[in-house]
């Protein structure tokens, strides 16, 4: 535990800053390491702020919105106070992210071969053919049959399921050791989505590449995290293993996701909703951002805002009542 | 083929939609350097001999990948789109099933975007006050009344009778989509991927909004989904499509405790379970679903299929009856071994 974790976000706030207007907060105060060669899983819904988290740490927010506090500490280095230079040649080599969409994020004009080439040629001063030769090598590593020829390939000639491995080729290119995924697999069909997940499963468990891994599907996580983030309303309300989360939530919107969610095990277990919409990030609620739709609320949960604390070791929940609501119905 | 006939007859359910060996070609080549280069005229094969039936009350989930065919075959169903060949019976129906109108009106549509599928500058009133008025639902004077009836019946309020699409979030306007769909008082509802552009706990709300349709109101619902998850909470039927084709149908809790084609296996080997890491790796499949422009030759899942034979290679096998109620379209169907990686059934959390 003393070692310095490989990334560490310590009380990261990210928001929108406009002249003569209160600043929008998208993402309040989040703190989570990840250790060498760990998988780490952000869930939350749509608008929850894990998106943003993930870009925060690339370096890739969409203009407009800051990092209005907190750090983003890899190997201990701040990445914010670092020269730029540095960062860009951290974000090459060391850190990698993957997208959703495999479509828009490669360049349409450029061929694949050479798209995974440029990288190892910038980061690592690799001649132009030795490039091409590793860029080869990582395609057949991330099962593309016939590399040589499909390096040749524009990406609109490649299936959805061949361009993310692409992507996959291009972001492992020179051995990071971070990788971020923001919902690698979304446009990807089932049978391919398995062998894309096993395959970033694989190819992390060879280089013990650390992995934060950003979906809204909770088997997904499932089958590829073992440490777990619940994100809600830009806050993350529930941390620890996923086993031990989906088995036992102690965070109510946890719990009210995992209830929400058609699980294939249990066909006949009746889906419930969760009554109410997510807050609206430019008028946060004063106390907890989960109060207004918990079944389970008491008079100081509007008022004052719980902290992600310990329930046991190794589990963090946001929530004031987390003992009642839990610990009563589960015993 | 014909036995899935029989079948409904035995189990005594009419049968409210059937098609019959539907299918749906595109040509292709059209384009100006081929029109030059007189290169050969290829087609594209969206469905290729397809019959499914939906019986009255029922909700029949269509699935598979990507390029399968079932959001053709779900426009096909609606009139959107005419088949190169093949038949569509409306049976059992109220009424004459005459007039053009009259047929849309009996088979209505949900899409998959709610963001996409409602026109931003039609306010939800004048949206289904105008189906109200053209297919004269109710009198004139009772529009208003029963354009609030079926707000009511989706969930929503009055209040939401002059505003806009715009206002209302993803979740609400999936209910508007389905109001409309409602407006008309159809028999059938082909819902193509309604849940999927929706988050999760939106999500539960809007099928359990069509389980209730179903119970009280009686609809036959095609549910067009990739997500099995879903599909075996709501619906009583699957059909599974591969490449333009039926290749196996049963009722929900047969398929998934016993699925007789290696690709229904390969489909539910691959669901990303939510508790245990119950992954077989006994169906997991190679590569991706091929074109549908370049059909393999025999059984068309045969390049990725973990059991194929040399057999599998020529014969093209249709869908045959496996068990009651259960067609396969595989030549090996009945040599499969036994299934193990269907839901493990626990006690409830």
């Amino acid at each position: 535990m003393t070692e310095t974790p490989l990334l560490s976000v310590r009380n990261l706030s990210l928001g929108v800053q406009r002249k003569g207007r209160a600043t929008t907060v998208i993402v309040d105060d989040i703190s989570f390491d990840v250790a060498e060669g760990e998988r780490f899983g952000i869930v939350g819904e749509s608008g929850s702020g894990k998106s943003l988290t993930l870009r925060a740490i690339a370096n890739l927010l969409p203009a407009g919105v800051k990092v209005l506090s907190g750090t983003i500490a890899y190997r201990g280095q701040d990445l914010q106070t670092m020269p730029a230079k540095s960062r860009r040649r951290l974000a090459g080599q060391e850190i990698a992210m993957i997208f959703q969409e495999p479509m828009t994020a490669l360049n349409p004009v450029m061929r694949v071969g050479e798209q995974i080439a440029e990288s190892p040629r910038r980061n690592l001063g690799l001649s132009k053919s030795a490039a091409m030769d590793l860029a080869i090598d990582m395609m057949r590593k991330t099962g593309i049959p016939d590399p040589a020829h499909r390096a040749q390939a524009y990406p609109h000639e490649l299936s959805g399921g061949l361009r993310q491995r692409i992507m996959i080729a291009m972001a492992l290119s020179c051995s990071p050791r971070l990788l971020l995924c923001d919902e690698p697999t979304t446009a990807l069909d089932v049978t391919v989505q398995l062998q894309v997940l096993r395959l970033l499963e694989q190819l992390c468990e060879d280089t013990e590449t650390a992995l934060v891994f950003v979906t809204h599907d909770l088997g997904v996580v499932n089958q590829t995290c073992r440490e777990l983030g619940v994100m809600y309303a830009g806050e993350i309300v529930e941390r620890g293993r996923v086993k031990d989360v989906f088995a036992d939530p102690r965070h109510p919107y946890t719990k009210g996701l995992l209830d929400s969610a058609p699980d294939f095990d249990q066909p006949d277990r009746e889906l419930v909703a969760i009554a109410g919409f997510p807050p609206n990030l430019a008028d946060r609620p004063d106390g907890c951002p989960f109060q207004p739709r918990c079944a389970f609320a008491v008079e100081h949960c509007a008022t004052s805002r719980p902290r992600l604390a310990a329930v046991r070791p190794g589990r963090e929940a946001a929530c004031f009542e987390t003992a009642r609501i839990f610990e009563g119905a589960t015993a | 083929m014909t036995d899935v006939t029989a079948q409904s007859a035995a189990t005594g359910q009419q049968a409210v939609l059937r098609v019959a060996n539907i299918s749906k070609e595109y040509q292709l080549g059209h384009g100006l350097f081929s029109r030059f280069g007189g290169a050969q005229k290829t087609s594209l094969k969206a469905l290729d001999g397809v019959d499914l039936e939906l019986r009255r009350g029922e909700v029949l989930a269509l699935v598979g990948e990507s390029g399968s065919g079932k959001s053709t075959l779900a426009k096909i169903l609606v009139g959107a789109l005419n088949p190169t060949g093949g038949d569509i019976h409306e049976l059992g129906l109220a009424g004459d099933a005459g007039s053009r109108r009259e047929r849309a009106r009996r088979v209505q549509m949900v899409f998959q975007d709610p963001y996409s599928s409602l026109n931003p500058r039609i306010s939800v009133g004048s949206m289904l006050a105008g189906l109200l008025r053209l297919h004269r639902v109710v009198p004139p004077g009772e529009v208003r009344a029963e354009s609030i009836r079926l707000l009511n019946r989706v969930g929503l309020q009055e209040d939401a009778l002059p505003a806009y699409p715009s206002q209302f979030s993803g979740g609400q306007r999936q209910r508007l989509a389905i109001a409309r769909a409602l407006a008309v008082r159809p028999d059938v509802l082909v819902a193509d991927e309604p849940v999927s552009a929706l988050d999760v706990s939106v999500q539960a709300t809007i099928l359990e909004l069509f389980r209730s349709l179903q119970d009280e109101l009686g609809l036959s619902i095609l549910f067009v989904a990739h997500n099995l998850a879903v599909v075996q909470h709501l619906s009583q039927r699957v059909a599974v499509m591969y490449l333009g084709r039926i290749v196996e149908t049963a009722d929900t809790s047969e398929i998934f405790s016993n699925p007789r084609h290696p690709y229904t296996r390969a489909l539910i080997d691959s669901i990303p379970r939510m508790s245990a890491d119950s992954v077989t790796d006994q169906f997991e499949v190679e590569g991706e679903p091929p074109s549908p422009i370049n059909v393999p030759s025999g059984c068309r899942f045969h390049p990725r299929c973990p059991v194929a034979v040399d057999r599998c290679r020529t014969e093209d096998p249709g869908l045959s009856p496996v068990g009651p109620g259960h067609a396969s379209a595989c030549l090996l169907a009945g040599e499969l071994p036994a299934y193990r990686g269907g839901p493990e059934l626990k006690e409830e959390r």
